[in-house]
């Protein structure tokens, strides 16, 4: 037996909240396959602790989602039955762990941006979604201090960690131009003042990103060319691996509680 | 014991009492009125409504929370009652009493810094060691055995220590 996907009448606040919720349970997720595999173990208390600050602001919004659409659907079927092409994520928080340094980049680079991001919702007109926001925010602050002390530690360590940190950059960086992407169903919202326009926080982002690199002795790479789809159900290989990870359970037992 | 007879006003006195009692799972000297997560009591035509707040978004202790406040009003006899999340205003630790910050500390656990919010956040921090009151300290990790603490260690008697992180 074998459950099958669900079916989401995307509205494009069902869509908005979906998009934002599967940022946060997709990297959460990331975070999670960490769990007992950290260099250390304060960075595994760090990781866990970030994944779940994710997950719960994925839980929130899948929650919302639910509301919005007002069809049979809820936070659990939302993360456990939709297939992968079904998943509004980012490229970049699917992209897999690596080693510590690419985590780490992957993490900065989204913080970097949900931080601004999470504050400048505080006021939108949605008053569940700007709720959100607020926890988020404080959320995502920390998660930015942690990752780009990090990014610090590895840029300006020894000549491997250097090496590494780089190497994660110039793979990750491809990824970035999608935070920054809005399409017709974003508009509507961004002038109804629910959402903010993630356009206008791009010189930010890269003011924080240039500058935590350039105390890091890393380069932001040159490359105009960006690579996206996630927000329309167009992703890598490595989703659908952790959707079979993810959902195996409610997969293979239908409505199993414990 | 509250009877169904009880006007609004007492039954949302003894609703708030029993859950005032409701303590953290994960720092059981502190209750929930102290930490600040339990908001509002109200009742409606005789129906009980908490409201209660999250301290992180993926905070696993508030289940239980949830559940430990369901038994105290089933306790008390009050059956007729909902428990809601609100999320705004979001929660800060400058809700906590300054009897729980007292507390936390006679337990161990450095208390947040007051006022502390996002400026905290990113510049200088100083906490003083729960153990010996000196501020030479340094931060271990920052991220502790729970969502809501960091690892600390005292430079003057040497004792690691946890810290209620400002938020």
């Amino acid at each position: 037996m074998s459950a099958a996907s669900i079916s989401v009448k995307e509205s494009p606040l069902v869509l908005y909240a979906l998009r934002r919720a599967d940022d946060a349970l997709i990297l959460g997720h990331r975070l999670s396959e960490w769990c007992g595999h950290a260099p250390m173990m304060e960075e595994d208390m760090a990781l866990a602790n970030m994944g779940l600050d994710l997950i719960g602001q994925a839980r929130e919004l899948y929650s919302y989602a639910a509301k919005v659409e007002g069809a049979d659907n809820d936070e659990d079927k939302f993360a456990y039955l939709r297939d992968v092409r079904q998943y509004r994520n980012l490229l970049l928080v699917e992209q897999p762990n690596g080693d510590f340094a690419r985590t780490i980049v992957r993490q900065f680079l989204y913080s970097a941006f949900a931080d601004p991001y999470w504050r400048a919702m505080m006021a939108s007109r949605d008053e569940t979604i700007a709720s959100i926001a607020s926890k988020s925010e404080k959320e995502s602050a920390y998660h930015l201090r942690h990752s780009s002390e990090w990014v610090i530690r590895l840029g300006d360590g020894t000549e491997e960690s250097h090496r590494r940190a780089q190497t994660a950059i110039d793979d990750l960086w491809a990824f970035t131009g999608e935070l920054f992407h809005s399409d017709e169903s974003d508009k509507a919202l961004i002038a109804d003042g629910v959402a903010v326009d993630p356009e206008s926080l791009r010189a930010g982002w890269m003011k924080t990103v240039s500058s935590v690199l350039h105390t890091a002795t890393l380069k932001s790479p040159a490359t105009a060319w960006m690579q996206k789809g996630g927000r329309s159900g167009h992703h890598s290989e490595h989703l659908g691996h952790l959707l079979s990870e993810l959902q195996s359970l409610q997969r293979s037992f239908p409505g199993a509680t414990w | 014991m509250v009877t169904a007879l009880a006007s609004p006003h007492d039954l949302r006195r003894a609703a708030w009492d029993a859950a005032a009692q409701v303590v953290d799972p994960e720092i059981p000297v502190l209750t929930i009125v102290d930490l600040g997560v339990l908001r509002d009591v109200t009742v409606n035509d005789g129906r009980v409504e908490v409201a209660i707040t999250p301290t992180y978004s993926g905070c696993p202790a508030m289940n239980m929370i949830a559940l430990e406040i369901e038994l105290a009003l089933e306790r008390e006899g009050i059956r007729n009652f909902r428990i809601k999340t609100v999320l705004s205003p979001a929660w800060t630790t400058d809700w906590m009493s300054d009897e729980g910050r007292q507390k936390l500390k006679d337990y161990g656990i450095a208390p947040p810094i007051s006022g502390g919010g996002r400026r905290a956040l990113f510049g200088e921090q100083q906490v003083a060691c729960p153990q010996c009151g000196s501020v030479a300290t340094e931060v271990i990790s920052e991220f502790g055995s729970t969502s809501c603490k960091a690892l600390w260690r005292c430079t003057a008697c040497r004792e690691p220590f946890d810290y209620f992180k400002c938020h």
